[in-house]
């Protein structure tokens, strides 16, 4: 694919050095990829302007390319495809048609200057693997223990440990993990998202989990016990004498892990739904009857 | 005190084809602890993701080790930022699932 050096820099064809180098500096700090983690867009970009940078700070290879322009896959053909139609040969004379390539944007560097110059200061640009990013589909359940999963990213197979506590949308690093480095540099990092599904009975609030209780009308107005479920077995609860609905309790210790802190707990919210008695019998209905009128 | 987990900053020049000044520049700013050990100069393992970072600021940017260290912290920020919009969203969810 034809890139315009120019567009990318964003100055005229007719740029000093001067110039260019100071588009150039304006761009990358914008763009550089550790300003913008994350962002692989920036990270094209940045790409982008280096590659320009090095072409068109260079008057050399600068000449070449505006010589050769958006043919510069097939510079040297170019060159002697025009020594060629300089001397037709007569009926059978070979023209050459061009067609755009879809080669990389580093291909044209590489093809053309054959590899990487150097730059401000003497360094050789050292160009840092691209990051890749990856989703990963957890349930509740599966966050709330540290537990290691295999995942094959650009077919080889990468072994994680997920800890205990992870948050939907969080994003870790694997560093290394990401595309390879080009002229000896590092690779890039590989960034996976987690994405944590709902769960029927428990909701998440950071480490803590909410949950609701049906309370039958009796234990409720009377008081008892109960059985529910916590993240981690079954709790016995004693239950007050009137307990009002969607009035809540809180089970320290019993929410979710706390994330890269072993041992440690958030807290179960419980909220009771107290229910009412439906299909009474007479007698049940004469007893409440009763009951109400007690309260006159 | 053992260099295991140690990587020598000379070698780490040598490698990345910098100046052993600007390795004590950082040290200068506080941006890295740089540890003897018989009388060569190591970085723990830990801090060679941010060196390198540095490096890169410097180099590519033209950012002196000042405005490095400036540029760190407000990253960290906007890292620290990022994880608490992430517990926002995740506890606004919880509110939005209630009222469903």
């Amino acid at each position: 694919m034809f890139i315009d050096y120019y567009k990318v820099l964003g100055v005229g064809k007719n740029a000093t050095v001067n110039e260019i180098k100071s588009a150039y500096r304006k761009l990358a700090r914008k763009l550089h990829p550790d300003l913008n983690p994350n962002d692989k867009d920036s990270k094209r970009k940045f790409q982008e302007i280096n590659e320009a940078n090095e072409v068109l700070s260079d008057p050399e290879k600068r000449k070449k390319y505006d010589q050769y322009g958006e043919n510069w896959k097939h510079a040297e053909e170019y060159k002697n495809a025009g020594q060629y139609q300089e001397q037709p040969s007569g009926p059978g004379g070979q023209t050459f048609t061009w067609s755009q390539g879809d080669g990389e944007f580093s291909d044209f560097f590489e093809s053309l200057f054959g590899g990487l110059g150097g730059t401000g200061r003497g360094r050789q640009v050292k160009y840092r693997g691209e990051d890749y990013t990856a989703e990963l589909h957890l349930d509740l359940m599966d966050a709330c223990e540290t537990h290691q999963q295999t995942l094959t990213v650009n077919g080889e197979k990468i072994r994680i440990t997920i800890p205990a506590g992870i948050e939907n949308d969080q994003t870790i690093k694997i560093a290394g993990h990401g595309g390879k480095g080009k002229n000896g540099g590092p690779n890039g990092d590989l960034y996976i998202t987690f994405r944590i599904a709902g769960h029927s009975n428990f909701r998440r609030s950071g480490n803590n989990l909410y949950t609701t209780v049906d309370l039958d009308l009796y234990t409720a107005v009377l008081g008892g016990a109960i059985t529910v479920d916590t993240l981690n077995g079954k709790v016995k609860l004693k239950v007050r004498p009137e307990t009002q609905n969607g009035s809540k309790i809180k089970l320290k210790g019993k929410g979710f892990p706390v994330y890269k802190s072993k041992g440690e707990y958030g807290d179960l919210y419980i909220t009771y739904m107290v229910k009412i008695p439906v299909n009474l019998t007479e007698k049940q209905r004469d007893l409440f009857s009763e009951l109400s009128k007690s309260q006159k | 005190m053992n260099n295991e987990n140690m990587i020598s900053v000379i070698e780490f020049c040598e490698c990345h084809h910098i100046e052993m000044s600007f390795i004590d520049s950082l040290q200068d700013t506080g941006l890295i602890v740089i540890e003897t050990v018989e009388e060569t100069p190591y970085i723990q393992e830990s801090q060679l993701y941010d060196l390198e970072k540095i490096v890169r600021l410097y180099y590519d940017l033209d950012i002196n080790p000042e405005g490095i260290d400036a540029v760190i912290n407000l990253l960290k920020r906007m890292d620290d930022m990022q994880h608490e919009i992430t517990r926002l969203k995740n506890r606004l969810r919880l509110y939005e699932e209630l009222e469903s």
